[in-house]
């Protein structure tokens, strides 16, 4: 008992310090991003309910849409969108038993990533430039 | 005493003790969504920055009215399940209840402003 090492052995992975797998991120994203949508969503709903309510109402709403802060929640919610939509097309596959070998999963967690900012990036384009 | 193997007992009911009915659910409704999505996207991008008058006009019309109508529907819908897996991952008892009453009590909320509003818009266009 005298010999055995009690200070020097690994801990076991603390939240703190733990980095998290690509993977681990992309799931909690999916899960974040699917509950932050609301906030597009009520936007988007307050200002087509605006525009039948009035002339000052869809005023209101309408500089709010297309103030910095709707920029700023209409632009993060086209990236949410976007995530959610692919983590979600990769859970069908999951679901299908295709994809669930740790590099293979790995791969699609960047791909995911990479491919919503790409994606909100074109769909900016398109918003202001087409 | 029932005579059936414990497996047969267990097959299709999870850990909720109701089915698969809620996975099965997100994944008919998220198939939907992977369609509606872009079309949605490209409907709202057109709508924003129109005057009031052409908005009105503009979501008066089939397609941007159906396509914002089904996102927000099946969206919602899609949410009520979403939000009841997290909701069953953090909440216990009382708490789980009130937060799964208000998830679809608000999500319904959301979905009757939006038709109203849709629907108002196409009947306001209606009499060209």
């Amino acid at each position: 008992m005298a010999d055995v090492n009690r200070g020097n052995r690994p801990l076991s992975p603390h939240l703190q310090v733990y980095r998290l797998p690509v993977a681990a991120v992309a799931s909690i994203l999916t899960r974040i991003t699917g509950h932050a949508l609301v906030a597009g969503i009520v936007l988007l709903v307050w200002w087509l309910v605006a525009a039948v309510s009035g002339p000052r109402a869809f005023a209101a709403a309408d500089w709010v849409v297309r103030s910095w802060i709707g920029f700023v929640v209409l632009t993060g919610s086209a990236w949410a969108l976007w995530f959610h939509t692919l983590s979600g097309i990769r859970h069908l596959f999951y679901d299908a038993g295709v994809g669930l070998m740790v590099d293979e999963a790995r791969n699609a967690s960047w791909a995911i990533i990479i491919g919503s900012v790409v994606l909100t990036l074109i769909s900016l384009i398109l918003f202001f430039f087409v | 005493m029932r005579y059936i193997t414990p497996r047969k007992a267990a097959q299709g009911l999870g850990s909720a003790h109701s089915g698969t009915q809620d996975h099965w659910f997100l994944t008919v409704t998220s198939c939907a969504l992977v369609l509606l999505t872009p079309a949605f996207l490209l409907v709202i991008g057109r709508a924003i920055g129109l005057p009031h008058l052409d908005l009105v006009a503009y979501f008066g019309r089939p397609y941007p009215a159906l396509i914002t109508a089904l996102f927000i529907v099946v969206g919602m819908m899609h949410f009520i399940k979403g939000t009841r897996i997290m909701i069953d991952d953090y909440f216990q008892h009382t708490a789980r209840k009130v937060a799964i009453i208000v998830s679809v009590v608000f999500s319904w909320a959301v979905i009757a402003a939006a038709v109203f509003a849709l629907a108002r818009m196409t009947l306001a266009t209606v009499a060209i």
